[in-house]
């Protein structure tokens, strides 16, 4: 229900109300998104969209960052002798 | 798809596991909150990963299950009359009444219609004139922001036959009462994702400092799942209660004042029954005074509608984290997706819908689309 996903805004236009809209692109499938909620968002930029509102703006920068954070654990995770217990040990090579 | 697939990296996935067993020293209990996280972690075996000390338990985010007989009693007695548009999102359709559905309504002639977006209902309203256009309003902070603006819409652009049956539930409140009750076995929490990108997670703060339990606001794939389980779990070794944001990438601590503004223009709160669980304080909206020639629990006259939940399941323990799906008898047999007994297996989102949908209720069998990690 709280099912929201990430997509580019494509075009932004008023709707016959008045009400600020994007024509947003989910993986090649465009629809119209209320960006009311989102003033800040360009052209060009990803927001998060729940039933038909962008709620905000995915922060590629912090994606990257958190990102890279995750690879650099693995390189870490890579750097370890890796550890056998009693019991988990199914796989004597360890992890690939 | 950009921001999601990169977030279902089955490498990456493993080195957070590894890591998650290098740092756990005993058991714990973590709940994750909200439904749509349940459904991912038991669609990708996100459970059956981690190390045998690490519990995760299926919390009460699930707005479809929790929304209280009593509602869909009001749903459906607006819904059978005559002169009505009665519009839901499609995932309350099935969801049982005391004595029957939205779909079965439908199949007698009632005219209910599935929405994407409460938007679409002021078109359904213009269009028809002559009719009553109500939208069952239901859903957690994520959602209000989206059923906030239909109503000011319709009032500002002066559509008088639109109103909203509102059922809004509220996370905060619910993690309180779970951690309240002497049954609790929770120790830490993965916060809804969504829910924070409205909210922020201020109000998460004083519920960590005040139970000591780590809270850390998590997204929906499985490699944020993990992350944040990592996350938590790291704290709870560490002996902190704090309030951590694995879900930077879409949450900042303030959320998003746009649409809190709106939200607190058309709702206040208000006390809220939950379905399996009972009435929780300050635990919902309800519209404003301002708004009532919108919400449709005044115009249809339905306040008198007081009904009493079957004792039969165990969802109200399900939904606090106390019990799993099978731990229950009836899961699987009497109660399945088709013939629900009780809140937890009436969604798709559902601990006891998921748990059944992936396989669950079959023993020792690889389902589809799990992750698997090299031990």
């Amino acid at each position: 229900m709280c099912l929201a996903i990430p997509g580019k805004v494509l075009e932004i236009q008023q709707d016959a109300e008045g009400v600020r809209m994007g024509r947003t692109n989910f993986g090649g499938v465009v629809k119209q998104v209320c960006l009311e909620y989102t003033p800040e968002v360009q052209c060009g930029d990803y927001v998060l969209v729940h039933v038909g509102f962008a709620l905000s703006k995915v922060d590629e920068e912090e994606a990257r960052r958190t990102y890279e954070a995750l690879e650099a654990m693995k390189q870490l995770g890579e750097l370890d002798t890796p550890e056998f217990e009693a019991g988990d040990a199914a796989q004597p090579g360890g992890s690939p | 798809m950009k921001f999601l697939d990169e977030y279902r990296d089955q490498a990456l996935a493993e080195k957070i596991v590894n890591e998650i067993r290098r740092t756990v020293t005993r058991p714990w209990v973590m709940m994750e909150v909200c439904g749509g996280q349940t459904h991912s972690i038991v669609k990708y075996g996100l459970d059956h990963l981690l190390p045998k000390e690490i519990e995760l338990v299926h919390g009460p985010g699930c707005p479809v299950c929790v929304t209280s007989l009593e509602m869909i009693d009001k749903a459906l007695a607006i819904a059978a009359r005559s002169d009505v548009i009665f519009c839901s999102f499609g995932d309350m359709l099935r969801v049982p009444g005391s004595e029957v559905d939205l779909l079965i309504l439908k199949s007698r002639g009632a005219d209910v219609r599935v929405v994407y977006s409460p938007m679409d209902c002021l078109k359904i309203a213009r269009a028809n004139p002559e009719k009553k256009v109500v939208f069952f309003a239901i859903g957690f902070e994520t959602t209000a922001p989206a059923n906030a603006m239909s109503v000011w819409q319709a009032r500002q652009q002066g559509v008088k036959n639109f109103s909203i049956l509102v059922s809004h539930v509220l996370v905060p409140p619910s993690i309180a009462s779970i951690l309240q009750s002497p049954l609790n076995r929770v120790q830490g929490f993965l916060g809804p994702g969504h829910v924070c990108a409205v909210m922020g997670y201020r109000e998460y703060e004083p519920i960590a400092a005040r139970f000591r339990v780590p809270i850390v606001i998590t997204g929906f794939e499985p490699l944020d799942l993990l992350e944040g389980v990592l996350m938590t779990l790291r704290q709870l070794e560490q002996g902190r209660a704090e309030v951590e944001n694995q879900y930077s990438r879409v949450v900042q601590r303030e959320g998003n004042r746009v649409a809190q503004d709106l939200v607190n223009k058309v709702f206040e709160v208000c006390d809220r029954k939950w379905r399996g669980v009972g009435s929780i304080p300050k635990s919902g909206y309800k519209l404003r005074w301002e708004f009532r020639e919108h919400d449709a629990e005044r115009l249809f006259d339905v306040k008198e509608i007081d009904t009493k939940e079957p004792e039969a399941c165990i969802s109200g323990l399900v939904l606090k984290g106390v019990k799993k799906p099978h731990d229950c008898p009836a899961f699987g047999k009497q109660c399945t997706p088709e013939h629900p007994l009780g809140a937890t297996m009436v969604s798709a989102e559902g601990a006891c819908a998921a748990y059944y949908a992936y396989g669950r209720h079959l023993q020792g069998q690889k389902r589809e689309g799990e992750l698997e990690v090299t031990r």
